[in-house]
């Protein structure tokens, strides 16, 4: 498993507490609209990966992230280059 | 596509809480015949979630001095105090607050949201960082978005975690400014504000601490949650509000900071919004008189708060909080509480229906507001009805309401 698998692979282990229906999730899944994480959810999941991966990521990015993918570059992002 | 479009997702959520009998934004007080009782949909109600700690609204001193005022000022003051100038009424109120804060400034606000949304853009900029508790009001949230700095979120109460975050951006230019509250709304619990301070002494960042709840209940002279835990020359800024215990609307801020008066000049909530109206500015002036001359108020209220809490515990609910002003009780699905809040609305008490995306973590929320002005015969009835509820729960609310769902 390469380092940018295991990114995915851990945002999505973080994500199943807010997909009790057991959705199958890919980087087109909506955020708001298949899991419905709401706003203030999706700051919790934020806080979660902030601790999870040791890096801050300002709440004012989150009206931006749409999709599970959204999510994924921007954590890949912050964690800056491999 | 229709403008509307967007909020589709929220038109279903608000369907759903009609079908089961529950449509929080359909309240109607038709009639009040007190601070504690009023006609709500049809129907009497004991009022238990109106903020009103102190009972202060139909205080006669206060009406009295509302109703002098209008008479001396008239109804409004058609404008904000850049363009119609500052009344008289107005200053003296900042100096009242200022004096009872022990604060060298204040400034008052024509709402409590405003207060927040003008303290903190005022403050900081886009170069700056701010640090807030994840279960600040929505109105501190609003402040940052408007004041467009950085913005962290620290977890609940965690002073341990604000210090992690804190150390994250030691090495970033700009201020740093980290924002709690004295009382959280919804779960009714207290800020460790003493270990705040040690942090935020610690990063050399500056201290905001919202006693919009707080104000009047806590600390022996009613200052607040900075009195009560012996920290109010190490919080920078205080932010309150006139909605609460001192019974009317508005809001402020106070600071010792010689340039706070600043704020003035560049907050634009204070500068582009019409001044409050003169009878609320001298109920406020009233109450605030009320509250530093009568510590009886405080001491129904907390007597009050006892034994509401000491009641719920005892049919089997479980509050987030230990016994306060403010006591919630957690149930499990959306469904159970808003049946729950329905019947209490039948069986004639009226409580706070507070559900998700409002409340922290998920929770579905039975929130209570306890006032001085309850009468032991009142809170009784309060209990009683929440037998109904508990009967409705089948007694183990946290653990069987999905049966009702």
């Amino acid at each position: 498993m390469s380092d940018r698998d295991e990114v995915t692979e851990r945002i999505a282990l973080l994500l199943q507490r807010y997909n009790p229906g057991g959705l199958s999730i890919d980087v087109h899944t909506n955020l708001i609209a298949d899991l419905r994480i709401d706003s203030v959810a999706a700051m919790d999941l934020i806080m979660e990966i902030e601790d999870s991966f040791g890096i801050e990521i300002p709440i004012n990015l989150v009206p931006d992230l749409a999709t599970f993918g959204d999510l994924i570059s921007l954590v890949r992002d912050r964690l800056g280059p491999p | 596509m229709d403008i509307f479009d967007k909020h589709a997702h929220l038109a279903a959520r608000h369907d759903k809480l009609v079908n089961l009998g529950a449509d929080p934004f359909a309240v109607l007080v038709e009639v009040l015949n007190s601070p504690t009782e009023a006609r709500v949909n049809g129907r009497k109600a004991i009022l238990a979630g109106t903020n009103n700690y102190l009972g202060l609204t139909f205080d006669s001193a206060c009406v009295a001095a509302a109703e002098a005022a209008l008479r001396s000022h008239g109804t409004g003051t058609t404008g904000s105090r850049i363009a119609n100038g500052t009344y008289e009424i107005h200053h003296a109120l900042e100096q009242d607050l200022a004096r009872f804060l022990r604060k060298r400034s204040c400034i008052v606000f024509t709402t409590g949201y405003q207060a927040n949304l003008a303290m903190i853009s005022g403050l900081v900029g886009p170069q700056d960082t701010i640090f807030i508790d994840s279960d600040c009001h929505a109105s501190i949230y609003d402040g940052c978005r408007l004041a467009c700095a950085t913005l962290i979120r620290f977890r609940h109460n965690d002073p341990e975690d604000l210090d992690r975050r804190l150390a994250r951006r030691s090495d970033t230019g700009g201020c740093k400014l980290v924002i709690v509250e004295g009382l959280y709304s919804m779960r009714g619990d207290v800020a460790p504000l003493r270990d705040f301070v040690e942090v935020k002494v610690r990063h050399r960042a500056w201290l905001l601490a919202d006693e919009a709840h707080s104000l009047g209940v806590f600390g022996r002279h009613g200052r607040g949650l900075a009195e009560e835990q012996g920290v109010e020359t190490e919080v920078d800024f205080v932010v309150g509000t006139f909605s609460k215990s001192l019974g009317a609307v508005g809001g402020f801020g106070a600071s010792d900071h010689p340039k706070f008066d600043l704020l003035r000049y560049c907050a634009r909530p204070y500068m582009f919004t019409a001044s409050s109206s003169p009878a609320n500015i001298a109920s406020v002036r009233a109450a605030l008189y009320r509250i530093e001359s009568d510590p009886t108020l405080r001491k129904r209220l907390w007597t009050n708060a006892e034994r509401l809490h000491a009641g719920l515990r005892a049919l089997g609910f479980d509050p987030c909080a230990s016994p306060g002003p403010i006591i919630a009780l957690p149930l499990r699905s959306e469904a159970s509480a808003a049946r729950a809040w329905d019947l209490l609305r039948a069986v004639g008490i009226y409580v706070n229906l507070g559900l998700p995306p409002a409340t922290p973590d998920g929770l579905c929320l039975l929130r209570c507001s306890v006032s001085a002005a309850h009468s032991t015969e009142q809170v009784d009835e309060i209990c009683r009805g929440f037998r109904a509820v508990a009967s409705l729960l089948e007694a183990t609310p946290q653990i069987g309401p999905d049966k009702i769902a």
